[in-house]
């Protein structure tokens, strides 16, 4: 049963990517802007695990939050020192700026350790386990147990608590929010953190997953999620998810059938289908400029 | 000949399950000036905005001309000879009021994008020629003096002028003004009203036009349309919709008609 | 006809730095070394101006501006590599094929606006890396050998004649009708202008001196790989045309200069120049987000005494 191998392998790269696209996607919903900088935080939340777990001889969970607490806060100052005045720029300079501080942090991390890449030490047992033939490994079945976990807190935390709310109020409506009382500075932020904090979840799955991680790992992975989000139709977080598994399963197929090197290219025309086919992607939303 | 300009047919639109527009009949005759008039919401610039192409109706006809409208881009439609303004203006703002016109002089001229390119004869005459008629519109509005400078350095009132002049320039058989008057004192809109009737005359235009302001409204138009959620509720001279009961039921506790 | 001065004042300046560009060559002041960093700001300039027509004046996002200078290189070093045609043959040809690509990428991605449109050309641009890697007759990952041949003089008439070409397009009906497309589409459209016509003009031209300028660095180095076009290479563009002013053509091309200048001195330390332009990316979209020049040209500076009295 090789397909089904390769189905649980798509679906392992797909929830890195759907762990990812989730941050793209909540941070587009919220203040419209195409955060590049976002794969980035992903490689910083890779490094993070690979320090807390080479260097200071922590577990995989231990590493694991650790990170998403860092990350959080790195996507609180990037929003803070870059994005906050961009608030009421033209899209292009917040795109532009966003492009700035994903160049920033890669090469600021290159400038300080060098662009050579590290090897992930082993935390997680990686014992092969035999569903219906196939072989299959520990490690995929906890990265899908994790990113479970992730995604029902984050469904929890935005349906169910105030900051969610407020969060869900902001993306419709900042002006309005503004004017009920809700302090979007402080929403917005806790967007970022959040976001962030699941992409330095998946830089530490990523790292575990792959074993291999350096500093330019997360342009292409971030890239690819955005397509995700965009699949799924980006401020939507189901889609997102959905978005990201579609995207994980294509490429493994893709890689499978032989085209590897194909892969990447794999991710691009999905999305320029979409962006011309269906812009508002699988669940979202037509939007109208007003005349 | 028919001195019929324009006919909307049951012209209708939904957004969603919202019908915002429906079931709107209109014709409008060559060389008339015409109101449309309606409580805020009412479907006014979607109307607008459909015999613009900006919007397609999802039901009724547009012909205008002799030509269905149903399915043209509003680069075509302007073509045809329908050109307009904006309620909330839409001037290039960071061009200079000269070539605010220039643009929209756009296709009267000829010179090809080759001629551009390698700067041919034809380039030169036809760019001089733009330039030409498009001060001719200027000084019509008064706005000649001002070539220069950036639309967005211009004065309110001047801005709603040259959207005017603008929307001159591309030549137009029927012309769209959203509420050209919003926004300007009583002077500077008696000025407005003067003006409309003389460019009117002057380029044989059939006009219709989007008013809050009753005096202006009233004392220019020769029929008037009344909207009210989205549908028609009224048409007729002024005097007829001043007295019509409907009118002043839509427009109860709106504003006064006097 | 103050235009057509502008034109012969711009050729003469043209003539005049060729010639003492060329006598310092000849006089053996300017080594192989200087020549190769002024090859390589023409090159430059002719990228930033070619983009400078999407983004700066008709005010469509492009960050995927890499894939058309990759064709122009791969089809080039084809013409001239595989088929021994002459270099002028072979540009003309990379410049005509990568305009035939902005058209297939342009129709289909024009009708996207903004931030769609940007991801979908930096897709777009990313497939035609990926298809050159693939692809055995070009050398895959490992590149293509191409004889240098690529001298000053023709650097040089490239950015000469990409300038001439996007400054008359620019100052003409039809430049003005993509400038109104960037200040205002839907007044744009409902004045009469066919904008998606205009945009796919606007790429097309783009594409097509990227093309140029991809041609030139092929032949300018020994080998090209797909590497080399990826999206940095994009930003790198992008940087420039940003950096000079989003709709100034004087100030692209200035900033091509100063950059290729300040890269040449960092040649040696590549993260440091990258955490200068990101910086320098930041801040300018901070603190100046028009760019350096805005909307003006430098031809603009020097009218100011004669401007000033007739404010309204």
């Amino acid at each position: 049963m090789e397909w089904l191998q390769q189905l649980v392998n798509g679906i392992s790269l797909g929830s890195i990517y759907a762990l990812i696209a989730l941050g793209y996607t909540m941070v587009y919903g919220i203040i419209k802007l195409i955060n590049f900088a976002h794969g980035d935080v992903f490689m910083l939340g890779a490094f993070i695990g690979f320090y807390a777990i080479a260097r200071w001889d922590l577990g995989f969970f231990p590493a694991l939050i650790i990170s998403m607490l860092l990350c959080a806060i790195i996507g609180v100052i990037i929003e803070r020192v870059a994005y906050k005045r961009l608030r009421n720029a033209t899209r292009i300079a917040a795109l532009i700026t966003a492009i700035g501080v994903s160049l920033l942090i890669e090469y600021t991390v290159i400038f300080f350790r060098g662009a050579s890449p590290e090897a992930y030490p082993e935390v997680l047992p990686n014992t092969s386990i035999s569903i219906l033939g196939a072989s299959i490994s520990s490690q995929s079945i906890m990265i899908l147990a994790v990113t479970i976990v992730l995604m029902i807190l984050l469904q929890f935390i935005v349906h169910k608590t105030k900051i969610g709310k407020a969060m869900r109020a902001v993306s419709h409506d900042a002006d309005a929010a503004r004017l009920m009382g809700i302090n979007v500075d402080n929403t917005i932020s806790a967007t970022f953190a959040i976001g962030s904090a699941l992409a330095g979840a998946a830089g530490v799955i990523f790292g575990v997953y792959y074993t291999r991680i350096e500093p330019l790992m997360g342009v292409l992975p971030g890239l690819k999620a955005f397509v995700a989000a965009v699949l799924g139709g980006i401020g939507s977080i189901p889609g997102a998810m959905v978005g990201g598994l579609v995207l994980g399963v294509v490429e493994t197929i893709v890689s499978a059938l032989g085209y590897s090197l194909w892969r990447d290219a794999a991710a691009f025309v999905i999305l320029i289908l979409i962006l011309i086919l269906k812009p508002s992607g699988i669940f979202g939303k037509n939007a109208r400029e007003k005349v | 000949m028919s001195n019929l300009l324009l006919t909307a047919e049951k012209v209708g639109i939904q957004f969603g399950g919202l019908k915002a527009v429906q079931n709107v009949n209109m014709y409008l005759n060559k060389g008339e000036l015409i109101g449309l008039i309606g409580p805020n919401g009412a479907g006014k610039t979607t109307t607008f905005n459909m015999l613009t192409g900006v919007y397609q109706p999802t039901e009724g006809t547009i012909t205008f001309d002799g030509k269905k409208l149903n399915g043209l881009k509003p680069f075509q439609v302007t073509k045809l000879g329908i050109s307009r303004t904006f309620q909330n203006i839409r001037l290039f703002k960071d061009l200079s009021v000269l070539d605010n016109v220039k643009v929209a002089n756009h296709n009267l001229a000829k010179h090809s994008l080759l001629a551009s390119i390698l700067r041919l004869p034809s380039h030169f005459a036809g760019e001089a020629k733009m330039e030409k008629e498009s001060i001719e519109f200027l000084k019509i509005f008064g706005l000649d003096v001002y070539k220069d400078e950036l639309a967005k350095n211009l004065p309110y009132g001047m801005q709603r002028r040259l959207e005017i002049a603008r929307a001159l320039a591309a030549n137009p058989k029927l012309l769209l003004l959203d509420e050209p008057a919003a926004g300007m004192n009583p002077q500077e809109t008696h000025d407005l009203m003067e003006l409309i009737a003389f460019i009117r005359k002057e380029f044989d235009l059939t006009i219709l036009l989007i008013e809050h302001d009753m005096h202006l409204v009233m004392g220019i138009c020769e029929r008037i349309y009344v909207l009210d959620h989205g549908q028609l509720i009224a048409d007729g001279t002024p005097e007829e919709i001043r007295n019509n009961p409907k009118v002043i039921e839509a427009y109860l506790g709106e504003e006064v008609i006097d | 006809m103050k235009k057509s001065k502008a034109f012969w004042g711009f050729l003469v300046l043209a003539l005049v730095i060729y010639a003492v560009v060329q006598g310092m060559i000849s006089g053996g002041i300017l080594d192989l070394y200087y020549q190769n960093i002024l090859i390589q700001m023409c090159i430059n300039i002719m990228l930033a101006v070619s983009l400078h027509i999407v983004i700066g004046v008709t005010g469509q996002f492009s960050i995927g501006h890499a894939g058309f200078m990759a064709v122009g290189a791969y089809i080039s070093a084809i013409a001239t590599m595989k088929l021994g045609l002459s270099l002028p043959v072979a540009i003309i040809m990379g410049a005509v094929i990568s305009a035939l690509a902005g058209l297939l990428v342009g129709i289909p991605s024009l009708r996207l606006k903004g931030d769609y449109l940007a991801i979908a050309t930096l897709g777009f641009a990313e497939i035609i890396r990926i298809i050159f890697l693939n692809v055995d007759y070009v050398g895959g990952a490992a590149g293509m050998v191409v004889t240098n041949m690529t001298t000053w003089t023709y650097a040089f008439v490239g950015v000469v004649i990409t300038i001439l070409v996007i400054a008359n397009f620019t100052n003409s009906r039809h430049g003005r009708g993509c400038i109104s497309i960037r200040e205002d589409e839907i007044a744009s459209d409902a004045m009469g202008i066919n904008t998606t016509y205009y945009k796919v003009v606007a790429f097309t031209i783009g594409s097509f001196f990227a093309g140029v300028a991809g041609a030139i660095y092929a032949h300018n180095f020994f080998i090209i790989q797909p590497t080399t076009f990826n999206f940095l290479k994009s930003f790198d563009i992008l940087i420039y045309v940003v950096l000079g002013g989003l709709g100034s053509l004087s100030g692209a091309t200035i900033a091509a200069i100063f950059l290729t200048i300040v890269s040449a001195y960092l040649a040696n330390f590549p993260e440091t120049r990258m955490i200068i332009y990101s910086l320098v990316l930041i801040i300018v979209m901070l603190y100046r987000p028009t760019g350096l020049m805005g909307t003006k040209e430098i031809t603009s500076l020097f009218k100011f005494g004669k401007k000033g009295g007739s404010k309204v």
